[in-house]
């Protein structure tokens, strides 16, 4: 039996019902959410089960929703099924404030590098991750470059005239 | 049956005056037998028509400055044959392309080594400013780290503008002061940088 987007739905509603929602196919690619206490739970599911076997970590990254209250910082993993070739998108939610999540290092590791650059720009903190330290910033950076509240441009330019860019 | 020729049907005559660059001769008093002059104009001399480059290529930049260093605009002819990529025999540290905050401390760290008197040419709009990276992740100019002398704007500028640079280098060498590395100034300068 091929594997198909409501087939992997289906066997996911079996297992863990109302733990996951916000089903979605955009482009195609099977996309849901779960809490983020069940994020290894449900990763090990699709990694363990011989009909999922969802073995390769394509990506993770974060998203920062500023107005998500609560709920602000999207950890995104991207799994792929090698043998089907069939990829599908994990996503949990975290309060920006208290930004603690399982580390998928002991399942996948590809993860260790991954959530290492995820902490470097988003400052989710991976629990326990090996070694959860800056990977691509300096590291005497002391803020989270991509979160938005932190502004894009440097800061410590001073030959940029804001007249001559029309701003004010 | 003879080739058609497209090139060089006109070959002109070679001339050794007007080929072979030689530097102009300083103020002195001359006799027969002897030359006398300023000990600091024969060091500057000799110093800015030897200068050996340093290149550190991190970008587009850099391929301008293989261009430069081809034969075409060959930088050679100005004393600068021997590029060096051992920063303790270098003069001039150029610096080209977008220098990452986590690159600085590999430039500043490659300037000490060079031994003084030693010149900084920040080449491009990245090495002097950042360039268009206006971003967290990239250093806005490369005289926050280290003193420069000359800066050659573009993005990357044509080998002419960074010839035009060398010249302004060859220039500030040939007139440095031999004492301007020991005064009180030059090391208020280095100072700033956090320089000894």
């Amino acid at each position: 039996m091929a594997l198909t987007n409501g087939t992997i739905r289906q066997q996911l509603t079996e297992k863990f019902g109302e733990e996951i929602y916000d089903w979605s196919e955009p482009y195609g690619m099977l996309t849901f959410t779960s809490h983020k206490d069940l994020n290894l739970k449900v990763l090990q599911h699709l990694f363990d089960d011989p009909t999922l076997q969802f073995r390769f970590l394509t990506d993770i990254c974060a998203v920062h929703y500023p107005e998500k209250k609560g709920a602000e910082l999207a950890v995104v993993y991207h799994l792929h099924n090698l043998v089907e070739n069939i990829r599908i998108r994990f996503k949990v939610f975290t309060d920006v404030n208290k930004p603690d999540v399982f580390s998928a290092t002991a399942l996948y590791a590809s993860a260790n590098w991954m959530e290492r650059e995820t902490y470097d720009f988003y400052g989710v903190n991976f629990v326990g991750h090996p070694n959860l330290v800056r990977i691509l910033n300096a590291d005497e950076m002391d803020y989270f470059p991509m979160r938005k509240e932190y502004p894009l441009e440097e800061q410590t330019r001073v030959d940029k005239d804001d007249e001559m860019f029309g701003r004010d | 049956m003879a080739r058609p020729v497209r090139f060089n049907i006109h070959p002109k005559e070679t001339n050794i005056h007007d080929n072979i660059a030689i530097a102009d001769m300083p103020e002195g008093s001359q006799g027969g037998g002897y030359f006398a002059t300023n000990f600091e104009k024969i060091v500057g001399l000799a110093r800015k028509n030897s200068i050996w480059p340093l290149p550190f290529a991190t970008s587009c930049c850099g391929i301008e400055f293989m261009a430069l260093m081809a034969s075409h605009y060959d930088l050679a002819r100005f004393g600068s044959e021997r590029v060096s990529f051992s920063p303790r025999q270098c003069d001039l540290l150029m610096v080209m392309g977008t220098i990452a905050k986590k690159m600085a401390p590999i430039v500043k760290q490659v300037y000490l080594q060079m031994a003084e008197p030693r010149w900084v040419l920040a080449m491009g709009a990245c090495a002097s400013s950042g360039g268009i990276f206006d971003s967290y992740a990239v250093l806005q100019g490369i005289d926050q780290i280290i003193p420069v002398d000359v800066y050659v704007p573009g993005c990357p500028p044509r080998p002419e503008a960074v010839l035009d640079g060398f010249i302004k280098v060859q220039d500030l060498v040939g007139k440095e002061n031999l004492r301007r590395r020991n005064s009180e100034r030059y090391k208020e300068l280095m100072n700033s940088y956090g320089i000894q």
